[in-house]
């Protein structure tokens, strides 16, 4: 019963989602506004449609509805309450429901937000939003049924992959999915742009925030993964080039640069063709993204699943692009600019400066990802590209872009002189060689940590030189110190919003920095009561304990830490899984900011006399998340609405 | 005879070892980091794009154990990684050999920055070169003036 | 800028989306072995029993080497009985299976062998030197040898009768000495 219900509210839902489309399209085209308003109408009963779906499926998992396949095969009678609710959107029928639904909520925001008031451009994003969730809910209704029956009814389920029962389950894809469908609104108001043939600055205007909203949510997921694959995966590290991360990386390097280059065109009315088109991109790389996950063509940790949803994937993704790149070609005469410049050393000339090392950033990820599929079509060899090609080929670019955030925010527009770049640079300059000296005097040999240390130290120098030359400017207003610094910061909120945001990026590069450079593993056999050195650190093999929990059977090894005093036990474990053929790695890890003792319990003897474990001590690692956390404040404070300006 | 003594010699000896990588007898001393580099580069052939270095999997762990027997034997890196491009093709390897047809994954970006910068470079040069009407010189202006100035038109607009 | 060069933006996708479809086409993880038409590498192992099993007693046979798990399921469930099967069928007319069973306890692996009732030579891959000596990245995994000990198919995945009879058929009736 429930699976029949299921299916027929996606079913409607997707005629409904496909009238509203046509509605919308049709509406905008001749104008009649009462077709536009019906596919708003539309829109909402799909909203309602999808989150009832949602609410069944959810209701399905938590009363062990094994009626429902999804349910039978993703869950059992031992899983956990929490993580029967995060199963739904554990595998591929569950990614697309939620997805759909993500596509849904920003639809009927759109139509809150903008039903008034972007009069030309509205009715076209609205086509575009409900054809693109058209679109999902098609993959949701044939390819990829969530509500399938399963017959006979089984018993007990077959469970939730283990390494999804971790809190990660719970944010990881829901941030992830929040970003990724995000960027479809600026997408939709670019295409509506493009056909409607306004592409001055109001799409730009009204997309601001959702792309700001969208990057923020991308980050966060980001960042969530990386944690995840950091204390769940078991190898200690945090982020591996997987294809897949790599998907999720590209159109977070793009919608990076999209929003350094929407500045040149608020300000300047430049690089029009340029904002269209990297929203494209940006919408490309999400579609490419889902693509990959889903249709087993590149391998990866992620992939959910192979067969003809790829092929889906693959055509919608085309159809997009050719339209999209179409109108772009077609609109070719309007983006005419009439921008001028002074001067080579200027804003204008950092911004483009960014996007270009983004955009090549990105490129080369892309091409990385894809070059194996290209070997083997052109020399019929397969080869790998993984961490070493992305480290060594990225940091480079990366490392130049970290400058860049230390010079665009303070370089004038237009024209810098060499007044202003005194003012600006030569403090930040003088301490970043300073801090280049230091470390190299403090033993660093790495000239990379080196160049990594001297320009986070010089970009933090300007961010500071810049707040506390306004700071003082207000000062000297009569405003006390605290009052200056807050207003400070909630007037201009977008400046230093962003500068907060540059701030965790270069937390950021110092924890990967630290953690590359500085960090030591070694692996060794002990038996009970012998102890392994590393880093200054003793970990001494007590024994092995087995126990039986709901759903799998777990296997731990105990390990005393110590550094001249005892710090604790930790214990990483084997949990066996019935439905797994491996044993799924449970490491334990002891955090720090300086470093993190990580253990990975490997192969052990049955009688728990000996056991081979994985040491590491990861440095700096923790200012990974701390950045992260810092990076995300700031995208918070630049969100917020602008404050109007009074004087 | 003989012969089937030294292999059942051999096959106690492999059948009693246990899976003991780091107290295993070198015949010279073996460091974790020259390991671990060598681990770096390989591909984990359990795993999905992990290196063999980084893998938590038994196999992974296997091929360190191989990768400090065959150092300690006296192979050097290089050998032991075209040990294993050997037996396992190119696909071993986690970053593609700057050879022939993989150059183009190594020199691609390259070109992408280059061609970058060549278009920012040009699309510059159009703007700096677009003038309409005569440039007037600019004013000597106070700099606690222009200061203000400059922070009025960077909060404005 | 002319016409027709702007129309260079969308038709710049198409390599792009060709590429990804040609993906359809191959498997990630068909990964073509370079050993085949090389001399087979050399082991020295024992059986469960704890008979030594090397390949240089071979030569001259027919050798399908199998590399094999317990907790390899279905595909190694699959084929045991098509090993056995093709074991008892053609151990008269100079081909013999080995079995090497890789990442497994041994129990495990005993209780395999008593389950499918297997009576080939079957060796425990403890250290995983042969495994990665023959280029394995997965189980199952099986190799045809010919009379002079060169590895000449490999073959990925559960084997099956027919797999098996073409195969060893083929090598078979090549003429040949050891």
């Amino acid at each position: 019963m429930t699976a029949d219900l299921g299916y027929g509210m996606t079913l409607v839902a997707l005629g409904l989602a496909l009238y509203g489309g046509v509605a919308a399209g049709v509406g905008a085209r001749t104008g009649r506004l009462a077709l536009v308003e019906s596919a708003q109408h539309a829109a909402l009963a799909v909203f309602v449609l999808v989150t009832s779906c949602f609410a069944l499926l959810t209701y399905a998992f938590l009363t062990f509805d094994f009626s429902v396949r999804y349910v039978a095969t993703n869950t059992n009678l031992g899983t956990p309450f929490y993580y029967r609710i995060t199963a739904v959107w554990g595998a591929l029928e569950g990614s697309i429901i939620l997805w759909s639904w993500m596509l849904a909520l920003y639809t009927i925001i759109l139509i809150v937000r903008h039903r008034v008031g972007a009069r030309e451009l509205y009715p076209w994003a609205l086509a575009t939003m409900l054809g693109i969730l058209a679109f999902f809910l098609l993959v949701m209704t044939f390819a990829a049924p969530p509500f399938q029956r399963q017959v006979p009814v089984p018993a007990d389920g077959r469970g939730l992959n283990p390494l999804l029962e971790d809190t990660g389950m719970i944010t990881h894809p829901v941030a992830l999915y929040l970003g990724f469908t995000g960027f479809t609104v600026p997408f939709a108001f670019a295409m509506a742009a493009l056909i409607t043939g306004r592409i001055g600055d109001t799409w730009l205007a009204l997309t601001r925030r959702w792309t700001i909203v969208a990057w923020y949510f991308l980050s966060l997921g980001l960042l969530i993964g990386g944690w995840w694959s950091y204390h769940v995966l078991g190898w200690g590290g945090y982020w591996a080039w997987d294809p897949v991360e790599n998907a999720a990386f590209m159109p977070w390097l793009t919608g990076t640069a999209f929003l350094h280059s929407v500045m040149i065109q608020e300000r300047r009315r430049m690089l029009r063709l340029w904002n269209i088109s990297l929203v494209i991109l940006t919408f490309g790389l999400t579609l490419f993204g889902t693509f990959l996950t889903r249709s087993g063509v590149i391998a990866s940790v992620h992939a959910f699943t192979q067969g003809s949803i790829g092929i889906l994937f693959l055509s919608f993704l085309a159809l997009v692009l050719l339209t999209a790149l179409g109108l772009v070609a077609w609109r070719w005469e309007a983006f005419r600019s009439e921008g001028e410049l002074d001067s080579v050393v200027s804003r204008e000339s950092a911004f483009l400066l960014n996007n270009v090392l983004l955009v090549a950033a990105a490129f080369t990820v892309f091409f990385g990802t894809v070059f194996p599929l290209l070997s083997e079509a052109v020399r019929g060899v397969k080869v790998s590209v993984g961490a070493p090609f992305f480290n060594q080929v990225n940091v480079p670019l990366f490392l130049s872009l970290v400058f860049l955030m230390g010079v665009g925010p303070l370089i004038a527009w237009r024209r810098a002189s060499l007044d202003n770049l005194k003012r600006n640079f030569l403090w930040p300059v003088a301490l970043g060689i300073v801090a280049a000296a230091t470390a190299f005097v403090l033993g660093v040999r790495s000239s990379l940590a080196v160049l990594t240390f001297a320009t986070t130290v010089f970009v933090a120098v300007t961010i500071g030189v810049d707040f506390t030359r306004a700071t003082r400017a207000r000062l000297r207003l009569g405003e006390s110190i605290l009052p200056a610094m807050g207003g400070l910061l909630l007037r201009h909120n977008r400046r230093y919003g962003g500068f907060i945001v540059h701030l965790g990026i270069l937390v950021i590069a110092l924890g990967v920095m630290g953690s590359h450079a500085w960090s030591v593993q070694t692996e060794t056999t002990l038996h009970r009561g012998e102890t392994a050195e590393l880093a200054g650190y003793r970990f001494r093999f007590d024994g092995l304990t087995a126990v039986e929990e709901s759903n799998h059977f777990k296997v731990t090894g105990a390990f005393t830490v110590s550094n001249g005093t005892v710090l604790g036990v930790l214990r990483p474990a084997k949990k066996f899984y019935p439905q797994e053929q491996a044993p799924i790695a449970y490491v334990d890890y002891r955090l720090g900011l300086r470093e993190d003792l990580y253990l990975v319990l490997g192969d052990f003897a049955r009688d728990g006399s000996q056991a081979t474990i994985k040491l590491q001590v990861n440095r700096l690692v923790s200012w990974i998340w701390i950045g992260g956390m810092v990076l995300t404040l700031g995208a918070l404070l630049a969100i917020l609405p602008e404050r109007h300006r009074s004087a | 005879m003989s012969r089937v003594a030294i292999m059942m010699f051999a096959a106690l000896i492999l059948l009693g070892a246990r899976p003991d990588p780091a107290s295993a007898q070198s015949a010279r001393p073996v460091s974790d980091d020259v390991v671990h580099e060598i681990a770096a580069q390989l591909r984990c052939v359990v795993c999905q794009n992990l290196a063999v270095a980084d893998s938590p999997s038994e196999m992974a762990s296997q091929m360190r154990a191989i990768i400090r027997e065959r150092l300690a034997a006296g192979e050097s890196p290089a050998e032991v990684q075209r040990y294993f491009v050997d037996r396992y093709g190119e696909w071993i390897l986690l970053a593609p050999p700057r050879r022939g047809f993989n150059l183009l994954v190594w020199l691609l970006p390259l070109v992408a920055v280059a061609v970058g910068l060549v278009t920012a470079g040009a699309l510059v040069w159009r703007w700096t070169h677009r003038r309409h009407g005569v440039r007037t010189p600019p004013v000597a202006v106070d700099p606690a003036m222009s200061e203000r100035i400059r922070r009025e038109l960077e909060r404005g607009s | 800028m002319k016409r027709f060069w702007r129309w260079l933006i969308p038709l710049a996708a198409v390599p792009v989306l060709a590429l990804l479809a040609y993906g359809f086409r191959v498997s990630p993880r068909d990964i073509p072995s370079p050993l085949v038409g090389r001399p087979a590498p050399a082991f020295a192992l024992a059986t469960l029993e704890g008979a030594p099993l090397s390949l240089a007693g071979h030569r001259g046979n027919i050798v399908v080497l199998n590399f094999w798990a317990s907790w390899c399921y279905p595909a190694c469930y699959e084929e045991a009985p098509v090993l056995e099967r093709n074991w008892r069928g053609y151990r008269d007319r100079g081909v013999v299976v080995v079995g090497v069973a890789i990442q497994d306890k041994r129990e495990a692996a005993e209780k395999f062998v008593g389950d499918f009732g297997l009576t080939f030579p079957i060796a425990q891959d403890l250290k995983g030197t042969v495994s990665v000596d023959y280029g394995v990245y997965g189980v199952p995994e099986t190799f045809f040898l010919d009379r002079q000990g060169r590895i000449r198919v490999k073959h990925v995945g559960a084997v099956t009768d027919d797999v098996f009879r073409k195969t060893v058929d083929r090598l078979l009736a090549e003429a040949g000495s050891p």
